[in-house]
């Protein structure tokens, strides 16, 4: 049973790094690591989904992708928007969508699931880019970052990458730490028992519909959060944000690290990253590699590179015993 | 709209309808028959489109190059069946679609690498490129009926081969119990290889020959899946029958979401939505019959 200490230690070691990078590392290597975190929160929040209510889900840029818009159309032109406010507005907006667009795809499962929520997805992504809302396929600039004063304090400036730094770790330590919580308590019981048996749980007097719908919800707003702090990021939305070349990709980064833990879509979303990152270096047709890896990791590692480790440290229990 | 126009947006929409039949037929074979999604469905009709364009560039004749681009399509699906797909089978659906997802950037990567970025046109073969006149100012392409007549023709013989051949008899057997075929003495492998290959070549043959009427570009397979997802979904999962109906319906509404003018309260909800509709009509569909119009109950 020591492996629990060894891997609470490494996360403690792992989180000390992220801690004080801003304080060795050069600005592109902090802006690197904040837009991992921002992906690593976006790939927990569907890997609630995947790994645990077992909901295939290939939209879920919809709501990364609205959340960034509710911030763009929010922001006053010459205005910075209140962080305090925009944030859980963006939220909010992600949830409500989630919610609508759940209702309609929980009623159908599996395959059906997977083909559903992407044309949903893609249905806002039209929607965006055709019409005039928001600069059409253009996307649209966020000119001022959020503002995140209080009554005249202002504990940061998210115009400043160190400090937007740090408020992007400290929320993706926060989701870590809810989704932990979460999933520990009856509800993380309960949708995990759906993932495994829904006739059975229904059986036992859960309304698995409600617990579904419940996941789905909160996915979608914390997939919200990941794509609002995206947008603050980068300082522009479009219609990409919400495209299924991203849903891909973040659903890429769940099953490379291994879905159905908290962690493995971290690791996902560092590896994923890095090795585009990696790839786009060495070449222009960097998709090319990134594809062969895709399917060799589909073929080869069914429960990925989290996996991986726990399959060494088990033959390795097998030869100390 | 007047009478001729009409006619023409109708004769459109279910050229359009039927281009899409042929697409997703592939794909609710795919999945009726052996249970896989296939994400990569799309890049077969992007490949069609772009060896219709290089084949018929060097060859000089557009149906050498359709022949030419059926036969190397074919051994595509089977070579892509025996190295990849057949070890799906038995996995979850996440892995199909984590593989064709995978399978849909090496085909974008690859189709780059080999015939570039570039959007390119095909002519429309001489033979085809009259017109029948309506009025004194509206003509239609023949080429777009004879479209049409392909795409019908293509449908009555996949109905054919299903319901009333020995070939047909045994995908059916192979689809309602695999392993129950398989002890009869079946060869289960090469008729799953086979119903591939044919998905696949009905997917590669349906960007052929609308290569001339809509040009030759980079994302082409993409947005043709997503809508063979939708059709699929309206039809039901497995139908063919569904696929049809389904996608002569998206044909219609899309086709006149993009010419009607309808406002409400100063807003121009058509065409300005156009793209959308066919997704609300899916909402719809999964709200009245979630199953789909001819699929089975969930």
């Amino acid at each position: 049973m020591g492996g629990g200490r060894v891997t609470i230690a490494a996360m403690i070691l792992c989180l000390l790094a992220l801690a004080v990078l801003p304080f060795f590392a050069d600005k592109f290597t902090v802006q690197l690591v904040t837009k991992i975190m921002i992906m690593a929160i976006f790939a927990m929040s569907l890997d609630l989904l995947v790994g645990y209510t077992g909901l295939v889900s290939l939209g879920h840029a919809a709501f990364f992708g609205i959340s960034g818009y509710i911030l763009a159309l929010s922001t006053p032109q010459y205005q910075a928007a209140n962080f305090w406010v925009s944030l859980p507005l963006a939220m909010a907006g992600a949830g409500v969508l989630a919610l609508v667009i759940g209702c309609l795809v929980l009623r159908v499962t599996g395959v059906y699931f997977i083909m559903v929520t992407l044309a949903f997805a893609q249905m806002l992504h039209y929607l965006f880019h055709d019409t005039g809302i928001a600069g059409g396929s253009d996307g649209m600039y966020i000119y001022l970052r959020p503002d995140a004063s209080i009554l005249g304090w202002r504990p940061f400036d998210l115009e400043k990458f160190g400090d937007f730094y740090f408020v992007v770790l400290a929320l993706f330590i926060a989701v870590f730490l809810f989704l932990r919580v979460v999933l520990r308590s009856l509800f993380g019981q309960v949708i995990s028992g759906v993932h495994v048996n829904e006739a059975r749980m229904r059986s036992l007097g859960f309304p698995t519909f409600r617990y579904k719908l419940a996941s789905f919800v909160l996915a979608g707003m914390l997939a919200g959060m990941a794509g609002y702090l995206s947008a603050v990021q980068f300082g522009v939305v479009n219609p990409d944000m919400l495209g299924w070349h991203l849903s891909g990709s973040v659903l890429m980064m769940v099953i490379l690290g291994g879905m159905g833990s908290l962690v493995g879509p971290i690791v996902g979303a560092f590896a994923m990253i890095l090795l585009e990152l990696g790839l786009q270096s060495l070449t222009k047709h960097w998709q090319l590699p990134m594809g062969l890896a895709i399917v060799l990791v589909a073929l080869l590692l069914p429960r990925g590179l989290i996996g991986l480790a726990s399959l060494r440290s088990r033959s390795k229990e097998a030869a100390d015993a | 709209m007047d009478l001729p126009t009409f006619l023409i947006q109708l004769l459109n929409a279910v050229q359009y309808g039927l281009l899409l039949f042929l697409v997703a037929s592939g794909l609710t074979l795919i999945f009726g028959i052996m249970g896989i999604i296939n994400l990569a469905h799309g890049s077969f009709y992007m490949i069609g489109a772009y060896l219709a364009w290089s084949l018929s560039g060097q060859l000089g004749n557009f149906w050498v190059a359709i022949a030419l681009g059926i036969v190397l399509t074919v051994l595509l699906g089977m070579l892509l069946e025996w190295l990849l797909i057949k070890r799906l089978y038995q996995r979850d659906h996440l892995y199909q679609v984590l593989l064709t997802y995978g399978l849909i950037l090496i085909f974008e990567e690859l189709r780059s690498i080999i015939w570039g970025d570039d959007v390119h046109g095909v002519p429309i073969p001489d033979v085809l490129s009259a017109s029948i006149p309506l009025t004194d100012t509206l003509a239609y392409p023949v080429y777009r009926l004879w479209m049409s007549g392909v795409c019908v023709v293509l449908a009555v013989m996949m109905y054919w081969l299903i319901q009333h051949t020995r070939l047909g008899m045994m995908i059916r057997a192979g689809a309602s119990n695999r392993d129950m075929t398989q002890s009869l003495g079946i060869n289960i492998q090469l008729l799953y290889r086979l119903v591939f290959a044919l998905g696949v070549a009905l997917a590669a043959f349906a960007g052929m020959i609308a290569a001339p009427v809509s040009s030759v570009f980079p994302g082409m397979g993409g947005q043709v899946l997503i809508i063979c997802f939708v059709v699929v979904v309206i039809g039901g999962i497995g139908s063919v029958k569904g696929a049809l109906v389904a996608a002569l319906l998206i044909g219609l509404v899309d086709t006149f979401g993009k010419v009607l003018e309808i406002e409400i309260g100063g807003f121009r909800v058509l065409p300005e939505l156009a793209g959308m509709s066919v997704y609300l009509l899916m909402a719809m569909v999964l709200l009245w019959r979630p199953e789909g119009l001819f699929g089975k109950r969930l």
